[in-house]
């Protein structure tokens, strides 16, 4: 008996001993260079996977073929993971100092302790040499902390107001010149029982868009990076104005009932069932209003856009500010063996992606965009056009803010869509957030 | 079999899997979790330990009882409901025709995912287009309710699916004990003249009390710590309306990475359910002697 006991402890050990083995072994994998076959390996990590995310996954695949023959001496080893264990991944990587040579980031809050904490390569002579007047203004600034840029942004949102053409022609609607003008409309399509416009202000953020641009209009187009930089107040005058207005819209019908419960993909719904007419949203879902096929094509035809209106006596004055903000950027590793040709290779990919991301997934790039010979729907064109042309783009309130005050953000912007709280109330918790981050 | 029941060696091996993974996976989190709360931790990076602060701060914060007493509210209602559960299980118990069906029928919701029901029931209380207001504006209701985004209404209106889900279960067990009753018992009660709901409040339930203590505290604890429907359906929401204290502390620690104060607010609720816990069982002992 005693025999088999022994047996069962051995045989114990060594499924312990695997697993363990398993993950030795991965990690040797995540430090590359290691296969002798004197070139150059370079471990590239994305979140693109095949399957969700499959033409990003095919253009990075391109790009990546594309490096490979021009540089034959460096083979790119590419680990693909899904973004929620993509975000775990690179924390664990990082804390063993095991970074891949290149890698993606998000901007803001969610790269700066990478980059104060020296895991990140400072980018700032390639921007230099390589993207001089490239990016879109406002994108490479998310991703730069003391000073120093850390990353090359890969994409770019902004956000309009997206709207139903055939209901609005219907009731003899223009699209709106001023604020007061967006109130009439909302007014009219009230009166015959049209949804004026969805929301999903359960989420927060899609309420915030709105609440985002108001601040913009009323309070100028510095006004809320200028809140995070602890310059300016939330009980501004001009911001609780904006708060104020957001509650006006509620009150006279102008976001579709019950929005503090749906979702942004609920809310969504109403505006792709033409049920709403209006639909604040991100340029991230210009491929539903042009070329996905799940989205039936007489839907398409209908949808239009306009820039957010502005407001009588407000201080933001032009209509080419947008809310908006970068996505993922592309950083090199500090400790990587091969800076110099990681860096190379980040800017190729960056550069690449930024020419072919637009016809090849329809994705916006932060680098300025060609539009001349471009084969897109027209809406991408238009939307290209405005980002070349766009004054300011206040990377999204949320994004820039600590967790803390995002998450609170949040909260509040559901509450005062829901009337909850009043605006001097929305103002004042903020504002106690921001000082309690403020004294960290 | 005897030869292994009688070497100790044996034993050890068979116990100890099982046994560390238990240690492991459960006892030392929650000792880890206590630890944690008496620091300021992000989740990366370094930890800074500042005493009982975060649960100082816990004991103040309008917000935690506020979502403690949603929870509380929750286990109420969900004890309720057991005499409900008892009901229909007395009936189904009682060998009326077609009970084997009406059984898998309420067994269903017990088999669907927690996010497909929730999804279900989000869709029946759209406050447009949802199942219920379209009835209700068919019997001309002008004015109808908004359920999940009324902050007055969310949380009654929410508690309808969570206690849904799990009629099944209860069901279940309790007709199970049911047919366990000697079928002797009550024949004779019958003999002696006892009607149907006599036997029911009289031999019935006091044979499966046991069962019923269980299933009290079963309903209890799971309410306390619930979180799956009410993170999907409202996240909490409208405001802290519907805030329970596992999703509070989910917000807390993954939301606003304060690892720290989210560890310190599961902490506080063991300690709620452990003492709730502790406080059933001693009333329902009482209640029988």
């Amino acid at each position: 008996m005693k025999k088999k006991a022994l047996t069962l402890l051995v045989l114990f050990t060594l499924m312990i001993g695997f697993a363990l083995s398993g993950c030795s072994s991965s990690s040797e994998s995540a430090s590359g260079d290691k296969s002798g076959d004197g070139k150059i390996h370079l471990k590239f990590m994305h979140d693109w996977p095949k399957g969700s995310s499959t033409a990003y996954y095919n253009l990075v695949e391109e790009i990546i073929k594309d490096y490979e023959a021009k540089n034959p001496n460096v083979v790119i080893d590419v680990e693909v993971l899904n973004p929620d264990q993509y975000r775990d991944k690179l924390k664990v990587l990082a804390a063993s100092n095991e970074l891949p040579d290149v890698g993606l980031t998000w901007s803001n809050g969610f790269a700066e302790p990478y980059a104060t904490g020296g895991q990140f390569a400072p980018l700032d002579d390639i921007i230099e040499k390589e993207f001089k007047d490239q990016f879109v203004p406002g994108t490479a600034e998310s991703y730069s902390f003391n000073g120093k840029f850390y990353a090359l942004p890969m994409e770019m949102n902004i956000t309009y107001i997206f709207y139903n053409k055939e209901i609005f022609k219907k009731y003899g609607l223009q699209e709106p010149k001023n604020f007061e003008d967006l109130k009439n409309i909302g007014k009219t399509l009230a009166k015959n029982g049209i949804i004026p416009a969805t929301v999903g202000s359960k989420d927060g953020w899609p309420a915030s868009m709105w609440f985002m641009y108001l601040a913009d209009r009323i309070g100028g187009p510095t006004i809320l990076t200028d809140v995070i930089h602890g310059k300016v107040k939330m009980s501004d005058p001009a911001i609780v104005k904006a708060a104020k207005e957001i509650q006006n819209l509620v009150d006279m019908g102008f976001f579709v009932k019950g929005n503090t419960a749906f979702s942004n993909d609920d809310a969504k719904g109403y505006f792709l069932n033409e049920k709403a007419a209006m639909f604040l949203t991100a340029t991230w879902e210009l491929p539903n209003f042009t070329t996905s096929p799940d989205v039936p094509k007489e839907f398409k035809e209908k949808v239009g856009y306009f820039k957010f209106p502005l407001y009588e006596g407000g201080k933001g004055t032009d209509v080419n500010s947008y809310v908006g903000g970068p996505g993922l950027g592309a950083f090199v590793a500090e400790n990587s063996k091969h800076k110099e040709q990681a860096k190379d290779f980040a800017a190729f990919l960056v550069k690449e992606w930024g020419k072919r991301s637009v016809e090849g997934a329809g994705i916006l790039p932060a680098t300025k965009v060609n539009t001349e010979g471009l084969d897109v729907p027209e809406m991408y064109l238009d939307v290209l056009n405005d980002i070349n042309n766009a004054t300011n783009i206040t990377t999204w309130f949320d994004t820039q803010a600590s967790p803390n005050v995002s998450e609170l953000h949040h909260d509040l912007m559901t509450a005062l869509f829901g009337k909850q709280v009043t605006p001097e109330e929305f103002a004042k918790q903020h504002d106690e957030a921001l000082a309690e981050e403020a004294k960290k | 079999m005897k030869n292994v029941m009688s070497n100790k060696t044996a034993i050890v091996l068979y116990v100890l899997p099982s046994l560390l993974l238990v240690l492991f996976l459960i006892y030392i989190p929650i000792v880890l979790t206590g630890y944690y709360g008496l620091m300021d931790w992000s989740g990366v990076g370094q930890m800074k330990f500042i005493g009982l602060e975060n649960y100082k701060k816990l004991i103040h914060d309008k917000l935690f009882w506020e979502s403690t007493w949603h929870s509380v509210l929750l286990a109420i209602f969900s004890v309720l409901s057991l005499v409900g559960y008892l009901i229909v299980s007395l009936v189904l118990a009682s060998k009326i025709k077609g009970a084997n069906l009406f059984r898998k029928i309420y067994i269903i919701p017990m088999l669907m995912s927690s996010v497909a029901i929730a999804q279900l029931w989000i869709k029946i209380f759209d406050p447009m287009n949802g199942l219920i207001n379209s009835l209700l504006s068919m019997f001309g209701i002008k004015d109808t309710p908004l359920w999940l985004a009324d902050p007055d209404m969310a949380l009654y209106a929410i508690f309808v699916p969570i206690v849904w889900q799990y009629a099944g279960f209860y069901i279940i067990i309790i007709y199970a004990a049911l047919i366990n009753v000697p079928q002797e018992l009550i024949e004779a009660a019958r003999i002696d003249g006892a009607n149907a709901f006599q036997i029911a409040y009289k031999i019935k339930v006091p044979l499966i009390s046991g069962v019923l203590k269980v299933l009290t505290i079963l309903a209890v604890v799971g309410s306390l710590k619930y979180f799956d429907l009410i993170y999907v359906m409202t996240g909490g929401g409208p405001g802290h309306a519907t805030e329970v204290i596992a999703s509070y502390m989910y917000k807390e620690a993954f939301g606003k990475f304060n690892f720290g104060y989210g560890s310190a607010i599961g902490f506080g609720l063991l300690i709620i359910s452990m003492g709730t816990t502790w406080m059933i069982q001693k009333m329902l002992r009482t209640n029988k002697e």
